[in-house]
């Protein structure tokens, strides 16, 4: 049976990081202490004291210790984590709507537990993401506003449809594996609670992976029709999930900043390789084929090559025009929406309960929800 | 309970009960995936949901195979009560369902727990599962009540809309040896408690409809429970003899 989640505390203003906080409230980095140690004055103007702060921020960084959230950090760094914490909390809990579209369906009740858990475990993933978020000074409420408004974005993968119940098993298989080749690396960012947070989010992740390898071999080896639908969910899922590494190196506009931030560790094509390489034995066990005529051995490079992939439908599907992208932030919206009286509820309830004037503060309601 | 051994029959009858308002309930807060109030809120379902669930695959599966339990029977044969399969409504609704029905599990796997039938190893583990369907259930009713005028005229109304399928939760059940007088004593006090605190009116209405009465125990169930069945199990039958 199911095992109970700890929610953490939220608190909008919290920057402390809650449980994601490594220990103490001391900055974490001996570079950071140096820099608050010295003299005030003593170094002179504000702009020495600055270039002390970057020094210090950019030797810690270079030395591999983690930054934390009462360190001192350039703005754009802070900006940049923000971006990238965000959108993965966001892809976290869109992604959750592409998987529940089959629990009510779920063809076994074993099934059926699994994939309940799975979304379980996004939608504590979410938490576990927002939270690490909230550390860099910005609230859930205004990070979810961005993501309804369209000013924020979640994977673009979770755009595509899941038709049969193989499809579960493909994301499985093909999506999450894709995602933890993506997020083992940022177990290392140099940003401490993003980087604790994915450890967690990383091991259940592989677990999701082994779940959907195991749901598509029980599909493959089983009837014919199972077989044919396992393989068609390959073939749907196997090119998006390739472009979940991002556009190209040479066309990644975030990428070469984050790399020396230590925020990212390897390029986009590299991790894609990286994940090609893993994933062609696998189908192998399990009798598919990965829908790709050019995938092939290169014994000089110690790669397999593969075809071009379709870069227009990347963007395509990025800028908006994906099968799902309206349906998905519609559902978003609407979730949100129609609890707005809930939440309005949670927040007047706790205001009464504190003995304080009665205030609609709906930006507490998080919080208290489930106090 | 006595410690004779229950014939198989009545057996049957009692797991299928117990397991079919877990496996119906279950489903119904699946449904919730993806479309909660608040991110706490999907976790806090999807967590209730799978112990009921877990409880159901136990339940079947000591009387049968729970698969062919689940997905192969008749909307006639399943033996869960009418509450369970009650439309989520809005999420008033929901915990307006859960406080009725988790107050019921929480004192009955209480009661089975503390004898020494065969049910007495599944029910000590799962009262304390359940114990926390109702605590949530409680917590949320209060809130709601005691919120804001909009939420509190919503629970009401989920509160009373259901009040009618909760008699029949009382009605005896072939195989399940309990008290039923102390049960419903306990059940009304506990919730009386909780609607009052909330600032809520306890329905006064019969807790009983007129012809359908304690009986989704014997197989009526209401017009929603054929399109649920209908969705849970079409994959499952479109497939004979499939594993997955």
């Amino acid at each position: 049976m199911a095992t109970r989640r700890t929610i953490e505390s939220n608190e909008p203003n919290d920057r402390s990081g809650g449980s994601l906080r490594s220990r103490g409230t001391e900055m974490a980095t001996a570079a950071a202490q140096k820099a608050a140690e010295t003299e005030p004055g003593g170094a002179g103007s504000t702009a020495a004291r600055a270039a002390e702060q970057q020094a210090a921020f950019d030797e810690a960084v270079a030395a591999d210790e983690r930054i934390e959230p009462r360190d001192w950090m350039p703005d754009a760094y802070r900006t940049s984590l923000i971006r990238q914490i965000a959108q993965h909390a966001h892809s976290e809990i869109i992604g959750m709507q592409p998987e529940a579209n089959w629990i009510t369906r779920a063809p076994s009740l074993r099934r059926k537990a699994i994939l309940m858990a799975k979304a379980q475990d996004e939608a504590g993933h979410g938490l576990y993401l927002y939270s690490a978020a909230e550390t860099l000074g910005v609230s859930r409420d205004e990070l979810l506003d961005k993501l309804h408004s369209g000013r924020q974005k979640y994977s673009s993968i979770f755009n595509y449809p899941t038709l049969t119940w193989a499809d579960v098993g493909a994301i499985g298989w093909l999506v999450d594996g894709a995602a933890i080749t993506n997020q083992v690396p940022l177990c290392r960012c140099s940003y401490g609670p993003y980087a604790r947070a994915m450890i967690r989010v990383c091991k259940e992740e592989s677990f999701h992976q082994r779940q959907g390898y195991e749901s598509l071999l029980a599909l493959s080896r089983g009837t014919q029709a199972q077989h044919e639908m396992a393989q068609d969910a390959v073939n749907r899922w196997w090119w998006p999930s390739l472009m979940m590494f991002g556009p190209p190196d040479e066309e990644s506009s975030h990428s070469e900043q984050s790399m020396t931030w230590k925020i990212k560790r390897h390029s986009n094509d590299e991790l894609r390789q990286r994940f090609v390489d893993i994933c062609v034995p696998q189908a192998e066990s399990l009798g598919l084929t990965l829908p790709d005529p050019d995938l092939k051995w290169n014994e000089a490079r110690g790669h397999h090559d593969f075809g071009p992939i379709d870069w227009t439908e990347f963007w395509d599907v990025l800028k908006g025009n994906g099968p799902c992208n309206d349906q998905r932030i519609t559902q978003r919206r609407r979730a949100h929406e129609e609890g707005a009286w809930v939440r309005e509820a949670a927040a007047a309830y706790a205001t009464k309960q504190a003995g304080a004037p009665r205030a609609d503060t709906a930006a507490t309601a998080h919080g208290e929800a489930t106090a | 309970m006595t410690t004779t051994s229950t014939p198989p029959d009545s057996r049957t009858e009692a797991a299928l009960a117990l397991g079919d308002d877990a496996l119906v309930l279950s489903h119904r807060l699946g449904e919730w995936a993806g479309h909660a109030p608040v991110l706490e809120e999907e976790v806090a379902l999807a967590n209730i949901a799978l112990d009921l669930l877990g409880q159901a695959r136990v339940l079947l599966s000591s009387v049968g195979d729970e698969d062919e339990l689940a997905y192969l029977r008749e909307e006639r044969a399943f033996r869960n009560l009418q509450l369970v399969e009650q439309p989520n409504g809005d999420f008033a609704h929901t915990i307006a369902r859960q406080l009725y029905f988790s107050t019921y599990q929480t004192l009955l796997y209480g009661q089975l727990a503390a004898a020494d039938g065969e049910l007495a190893p599944l029910a000590a583990k799962a009262v304390k599962e359940v114990a926390y369907h109702q605590d949530h259930a409680e917590q949320w009713t209060l809130r709601l009540g005691d919120g804001t005028a909009e939420s509190h005229a919503r629970i009401q109304r989920g509160l009373d809309a259901l009040w009618r399928f909760t008699g029949e939760m009382f009605q005896p059940v072939v195989g399940l040896d309990i008290d039923r007088t102390a049960l419903r004593e306990s059940w009304t006090a506990s919730v009386t408690a909780v609607i009052e605190r909330a600032t809520l009116t306890v329905p006064s209405g019969p807790q009983s409809g007129a012809w359908t009465a304690g009986a989704g125990r014997q197989g009526l169930h209401t017009e929603p429970f054929g399109r649920m069945l209908a969705e849970m199990q079409h994959l499952h039958r479109s497939h004979p003899g499939a594993s997955w």
